[in-house]
């Protein structure tokens, strides 16, 4: 296999990494959702844990992307 | 890379390119580039907005000093919220790096512009500034006590071992994890756009579809912009609240 052909391969597969991401950032705000109907008042308060949430579970896609992006461009 | 055929005129990637505004090719610590320039152009605005919008000072706020106002009671809350009485001290620095962030990615926005957030290396300037700022704020605040915020109380003898350098790595991560989020989500939704942009023309007349898609992806992009400062700035709160009061909530 040529070595260009293999870069593109494995920065493909390097982007799995965000399936994980996408995953956890549906599951926080779909829970989130579902928690905030059933109790709309306590909602608010626990916005910045979903942001956390959501951000800690985007950056371990996110560095997947890195790597891809590294394999491409580094 | 550019000079493969892939039926786009353009490379999704040109728009990332740092170029020089005057002479040669050659970048260079103090080379002015289109960087330099949008960067300028941020602080511009700000200054503009922050000073300029708020002169008046009337108790009826005008639409420029109430966009100012709105921003600074948003952070004020946030740092309050997230830190409290305590951490008011550092909402400027919270505050400034909010503002920055927020411009630098709306700006990016603006089509043939330069999205400075888009590059790790401005996006890592600014984590590790975080990350140095609350470490000597920890080690200020409570000496070598704040080593302690790597064992959590009441943790077993037996874990320690395994918790401890979970909460190290954790803690020596944080500007790496800080800078790829807003590095890559700006990158990431640009090349997209750019690339369903790309889509447009060589669809012919099904065009239409990717062409609704990039103005519903660009609206995103807005809300994207706006949602990668305020995570920037709520986890500077929080790293900030580490430093500050520890494990313990105020």
């Amino acid at each position: 296999m040529e070595a260009e052909a293999a870069k593109f391969i494995g920065a493909g597969l390097a982007c799995f990494a965000l399936i994980g991401a996408g995953i956890g950032i549906g599951n926080i705000f779909g829970n989130y959702l579902s928690g905030a109907l059933r109790n709309p008042s306590a909602a608010p308060g626990q916005f910045t844990n979903l942001l956390i949430g959501f951000a800690l579970a985007e950056a371990t896609g996110l560095f997947g992307l890195l790597i891809a992006l590294m394999i491409l461009f580094g | 890379m550019a000079e493969e055929a892939t039926g786009l005129v353009f490379h999704p990637m040109d728009q990332f390119i740092v170029k020089p505004l005057f002479g040669g090719a050659e970048v260079h610590w103090y080379t002015v580039t289109n960087s330099t320039l949008w960067m300028f152009l941020a602080i511009l605005s700000v200054a503009a907005l922050m000073v300029l919008g708020t002169r008046g000072r009337a108790i009826v706020p005008s639409r420029t000093q109430s966009v100012a106002e709105l921003a600074y009671e948003f952070i004020a809350n946030m740092v309050y919220d997230n830190t409290g009485k305590d951490g008011m001290k550092y909402f400027p620095f919270v505050f400034t790096i909010f503002v920055f962030v927020l411009v630098l990615n709306m700006l990016g926005m603006i089509p043939y512009s330069f999205t400075v957030t888009s590059h790790i290396v401005v996006t890592f300037a600014l984590a590790a500034l975080v990350f140095i700022v609350v470490t000597a704020i920890g080690f200020a605040r409570h000496g070598v006590g704040f080593l302690k915020l790597f064992k959590p109380d009441g943790l077993p003898l037996p874990l320690v071992p395994i918790i401890v350098p979970i909460e190290i790595i954790s803690f020596l991560i944080r500007p790496i994890s800080l800078s790829v989020r807003l590095f890559a989500n700006m990158m990431a939704g640009h090349t997209l756009l750019k690339v369903f942009a790309g889509f447009i023309v060589s669809l012919g007349v099904f065009g239409v579809v990717p062409l609704v898609a990039t103005v519903a992806f660009t609206g995103l992009e807005f809300l994207v912009a706006f949602l990668q400062a305020m995570i920037f700035s709520v986890l500077t709160c929080i790293y900030l609240n580490d430093a500050i009061n520890m494990h313990d909530h105020h």
